[in-house]
C-alpha cells in the first residue's frame, strides 16, 4: 500500500491525483520523521503542486543542500526549479524578490540566517514593505528559509538568532517550527501564503525524529500562522518557547513533575503574528510565566511577550513578574565550556521556574 | 668524496644529538643561490609582467620549505583532531595552497597588513602566530591565539585582521586598512584575500571602485582554488578571468602552486602600490586537497583523480624540494631533518592544544568592549549577573 502511494506521489498526471486521495483514506499509522525529511517532503510536495514554486540558494541543487534539506530535489525537478546561486546574498535575494513580484513563488534559502544580513535590505525594504507601499497592488509571495540561531562551535558570526529582528517588522510573517509536524505544516502554509514569510529553522533539530500523526501526513496539511500549540498541559507555571528550546522546556517540565510542579509548555510556532491569546489563557490558569529563547535578551521575543502580557487581561492574574530565560548578552564564544554557558541550559530553566514560583 | 665524508661526519654528530650540523657544512657543499625560470604571468592593463627569471638563495629555500611543511603538517594534524572531535564547529583546511601564504609573505614585510577569509590557519602562521597558539585556538583552550573565544575562523595577530566568517566582508575591511595606511603616511600596504566563490560579491566591486578612486595601497588577491564550496568556477561566475574582474584595476594571473611565482608577483604588486599607483589585483591559481571544510568530503563535485593529479604534478612543497635538490641547494637528508623537526613541533603543539585547560568561566563576558570600565552582563536569567572586565 505504502509503495503504491510512493509511486503515485511522483506521478504527474491529474488522474493519479484523484487516485491518491482515494488511497489516503486508508493511510498508515503515525510514522517517525526527522525535521529534515519533513522539510524536504513539504518542499517536494509544494514544488509538485504548483509549478510557480522554485527553490534558489547556495548549494541547494547539485550538492543536495548544505544541510541536505533539499536532497533529491534537483535530480527530480531540474535546473529551472532548483537553482544553485553564487555566494552573493544581496544579489540573489533581490532576484528572488523580483521573481515573486512578477508571478513566481520563490523559496529563497539562506545557508544560515547570519548571511541574510547581507541581504536584509531586500527582505525588509523590497519584500516586507511593498504590498503596503503599493496599496495592495504588488504582492510578494516569497519564503525566506534556513537555519537560525546557535549551532555547535560555529562561533560569533554564525550563531545569531534573528527571530526578534525579523519579528519586529510589519509586512513580514515570521515562523519558527520546533517539531517535524511544525516544519511540515508551517512550510506548506508559508509557501502557499501570498506574503513574505521568514521561516526560521534550526540546524540542531534537523536530525531529530518526531512522530507524525496521520493527519499531518496529508498533502494539504498546513498549520495556520499565529496559533501556538500547548505541547504539555500544566497548572503551576506557563513556559513559552520556540524552536529548539521547546525541547529544553519539556525536559525541564519532566524533571519538575517529579517534584510535583506541573508546567504548561507552549510552543509558539509563530513569532509574528504572536499567539497572545494562547499565552494569556495559559497565564490566567497558572498565574506564572517563564519565557525561554536562545536569542539575546534585549528587545527579544521574551521582552515582547512581557510587554503584551502587561498590556492585557492576564497581567492581573500574575502572582510574580514574568521571567525571561535567554542567551547570555555576549557574542557567541567558540570554546565548548564558554558556548555551553552562553545559552539556556535545562538547569537554568528549572532554576528560573523555581525562583518564579518562589520554591 | 667530499659528500661522503660529510655524510659520515653528519651521522657521527647526529648520534651525539646535536642539530647544528646543517649550517656547519653548508658552504662547501651547497649552491648558495640559483636562478629559476618561472611561468610568465598573464597581465591585465599592465605594460609588462613580473620577471620570469628569478633568484632564490639557499636560506630562502630552506625557510620557505620549512614554513610550507609546517602549514601542511599543521593542517593534517587539525584534520586528525577534528575527526577525534577534539576540534569542533567549522574547520577549513589550507593544505595544497601553502605556496600562496608563504609566497605572499615573502613578497611583503611584517609591517604591511593582511586580511583573509576563513581558510586562515596558514596566514595566521605566516603573519607571526605560533603553531601552539593556533592549535590551542582550534581546540578552544585558554592558550589559544584568541583565548579560545574565536575558533578556527577568528584568529588575529599584529597587522593580521583575521580570519573572517562572512564571505566577501573582509575585502572592504582590507581596503579600509589600506586607507588608514595611506592616511597615516606609513608606506605600508594591505593585502586583501578572497576566494573564487567570494569574487562575485557586490561589496568587492564597491571596494574596487573606491580603492581605485582614492588610489589606496591595496593588493587584492583572489585565491582561485576552482571551487566555491561545492560549486565549480564555471557554475558560479560568468567570467572566470578573476584577474580581470577589477576592470579598471590592473591585474596579474599567477601560478599559485609555485612559490617563486607568487613571491615575484607579490613583489611586483607591492612595488606598484608603494609607488602610489593605487590598487592592483592578483589571481593565484591554486588548489585545496581537502573539501571546503571538514563537513565536506570534497569528492561529490570533483574526482579523486583530479585531486591525485594535482598532488603528483603540482604540489607546491614537492616542487620546491625538487628545485632545491636538482640545483644542489640542499640534501635529501637535510630536508628530512626539517621534516622531522616540523613533525615534532606539530606534535608538541598538538599535545599542548589537547592538554591546556579550557578558558575559565569568568572569561565569558570579557572583551565585549575595548577598555571599558567593568560592567554587569545579564546571564541566561535575571538572577544571573555576570561580570565584564575589559
Amino acid at each position: 500500500m505504502a509503495s503504491m502511494r510512493c509511486v503515485l506521489r511522483f506521478g504527474r498526471n491529474a488522474a493519479s491525483v484523484v487516485l491518491r486521495r482515494e488511497f489516503h483514506r486508508s493511510a498508515p499509522a503515525p510514522v517517525q520523521v526527522t525535521v529534515r525529511d519533513a522539510l524536504n517532503q513539504a518542499m517536494d510536495e509544494e514544488l509538485e503542486r504548483d509549478e510557480r514554486v522554485f527553490l534558489l540558494g547556495e548549494e541547494v541543487a547539485q550538492y543536495d543542500g548544505a544541510y541536505k534539506v533539499s536532497r533529491g530535489l534537483w535530480k527530480k525537478y531540474g535546473d529551472q526549479r532548483i537553482i544553485d546561486t553564487p555566494i552573493t546574498e544581496m544579489g540573489f535575494t533581490g532576484i528572488a524578490v523580483g521573481a515573486a513580484m512578477a508571478g513566481l513563488r520563490p523559496i529563497c534559502e539562506f545557508m544560515t540566517f547570519n548571511f541574510s544580513m547581507q541581504a536584509i535590505d531586500q527582505v525588509i525594504n523590497s519584500a516586507a514593505k511593498t504590498n503596503y507601499m503599493s496599496a495592495g497592488r504588488q504582492s510578494v509571495p516569497i519564503v525566506f528559509r534556513g537555519p537560525n540561531g546557535a549551532s555547535a562551535g560555529v562561533a560569533a558570526q554564525h550563531s545569531q538568532c534573528f527571530a526578534a529582528w525579523y519579528g519586529h517588522c510589519p509586512g513580514l510573517k515570521v515562523v519558527s517550527p520546533w517539531s517535524a509536524e511544525d516544519a511540515r505544516g508551517l512550510l506548506k502554509a508559508a509557501i502557499r501564503d501570498d506574503n513574505p514569510v521568514v521561516f526560521l529553522e534550526n540546524e540542531l533539530m534537523y536530525g531529530v525524529p518526531f512522530e507524525m500523526s496521520e493527519e499531518s501526513q496529508s498533502k494539504d496539511f498546513t498549520i495556520p500562522f499565529g496559533k501556538a500549540k500547548v505541547e504539555r498541559q500544566g497548572s503551576h507555571v506557563t513556559l513559552v518557547s520556540h524552536s529548539r528550546y521547546v525541547s529544553h522546556c519539556l525536559d525541564a517540565a519532566a524533571v519538575l513533575a517529579k517534584e510535583g510542579v506541573e508546567c504548561e509548555v507552549v510552543n509558539l510556532r509563530s513569532i509574528r503574528p504572536l499567539d497572545v491569546d494562547c499565552i494569556e489563557a495559559s497565564v490566567m490558569k497558572t498565574n506564572h510565566l517563564v519565557t525561554v529563547e536562545g536569542g539575546w535578551p534585549q528587545f527579544g521575543v521574551g521582552a515582547e511577550i512581557c510587554a503584551r502580557i502587561m498590556e492585557g487581561p492576564a497581567f492581573n492574574y500574575l502572582d510574580a513578574p514574568v521571567t525571561r530565560v535567554t542567551g547570555v548578552d555576549i557574542p557567541m564564544p567558540y570554546a565548548k565550556i564558554l558556548e555551553d554557558n552562553s545559552l539556556p541550559q535545562i538547569k537554568d530553566i528549572i532554576f528560573s521556574i523555581k525562583k518564579t514560583l518562589n520554591i | 668524496m667530499l659528500t661522503n665524508i660529510s655524510t659520515v661526519l653528519r651521522t657521527c654528530v647526529q648520534r651525539n644529538g646535536t642539530a647544528a650540523v646543517a649550517s656547519a657544512r653548508s658552504y662547501a657543499d651547497f649552491t648558495p643561490q640559483a636562478s629559476f625560470e618561472i611561468k610568465k604571468c598573464d597581465i591585465h592593463k599592465l605594460d609588462e609582467a613580473p620577471a620570469t627569471e628569478v633568484v632564490m638563495t639557499r636560506e630562502e629555500g630552506l625557510k620557505y620549505y620549512r614554513t610550507m611543511q609546517t602549514i601542511r603538517r599543521m593542517e593534517l594534524k587539525a584534520d586528525q583532531l577534528y575527526k577525534q572531535k577534539i576540534i569542533r564547529g567549522f574547520c577549513h583546511l589550507y593544505d595544497g595552497q601553502e605556496a600562496c601564504a608563504v609566497g605572499i609573505e615573502a613578497g611583503i614585510n611584517l609591517t604591511d597588513h593582511l586580511i583573509t577569509a576563513y581558510r586562515a590557519h596558514g596566514y595566521t602562521l605566516t603573519r607571526g602566530g605560533t603553531v601552539r597558539e593556533i592549535m590551542a585556538e582550534l581546540t578552544g583552550r585558554r592558550g589559544g591565539i584568541a583565548k579560545g573565544k574565536g575558533g578556527s575562523m577568528h584568529m588575529y595577530t599584529k597587522n593580521f585582521y583575521g580570519g573572517n566568517g562572512i564571505v566577501g566582508a573582509q575585502v572592504p575591511l582590507g581596503a579600509g586598512v589600506a586607507l588608514a595606511c595611506k592616511y597615516q603616511g606609513r608606506n605600508e600596504l594591505c593585502v586583501s584575500l578572497y576566494g573564487d566563490g567570494a569574487a562575485n560579491q557586490g561589496q568587492i566591486f564597491e571596494t574596487y571602485n573606491m580603492a581605485a578612486l582614492w588610489k589606496l595601497p591595496a593588493i587584492f588577491i583572489c585565491e582561485n582554488n576552482k571551487y566555491g564550496m561545492g560549486t565549480s568556477v564555471e557554475r558560479a561566475s560568468a567570467s572566470t578571468d578573476y584577474y580581470k574582474r577589477g576592470d579598471f584595476i590592473p591585474g596579474l594571473r599567477v601560478d599559485g602552486m609555485d612559490i617563486l611565482c607568487v613571491r615575484e608577483a607579490t613583489k611586483y604588486a607591492a612595488d606598484h602600490c608603494r609607488s602610489g599607483k593605487g590598487p592592483i589585483l592578483m589571481e593565484l591559481q591554486t588548489y585545496r586537497y581537502h573539501g571546503h571544510s571538514m563537513s565536506d568530503p570534497g569528492v561529490s563535485y570533483r574526482t579523486r583523480d583530479e585531486i591525485q593529479e594535482v598532488r603528483s604534478k603540482s604540489d607546491p612543497i614537492s616542487m620546491l624540494k625538487d628545485r632545491m635538490l636538482s640545483n644542489n641547494m640542499a640534501s635529501v637528508d637535510e630536508l628530512k631533518e626539517i621534516d622531522v623537526s616540523v613533525r615534532k613541533e606539530i606534535e608538541d603543539a598538538a599535545q599542548f592544544a589537547t592538554t591546556d585547560p579550557e578558558p575559565p568561566l569568568d572569561e565569558l563576558c570579557n572583551h565585549i568592549f575595548y577598555k571599558e570600565p567593568p560592567m554587569d552582563v545579564r546571564g541566561t536569567n535575571i538572577w544571573s549577573k555576570l561580570k565584564s572586565i575589559s
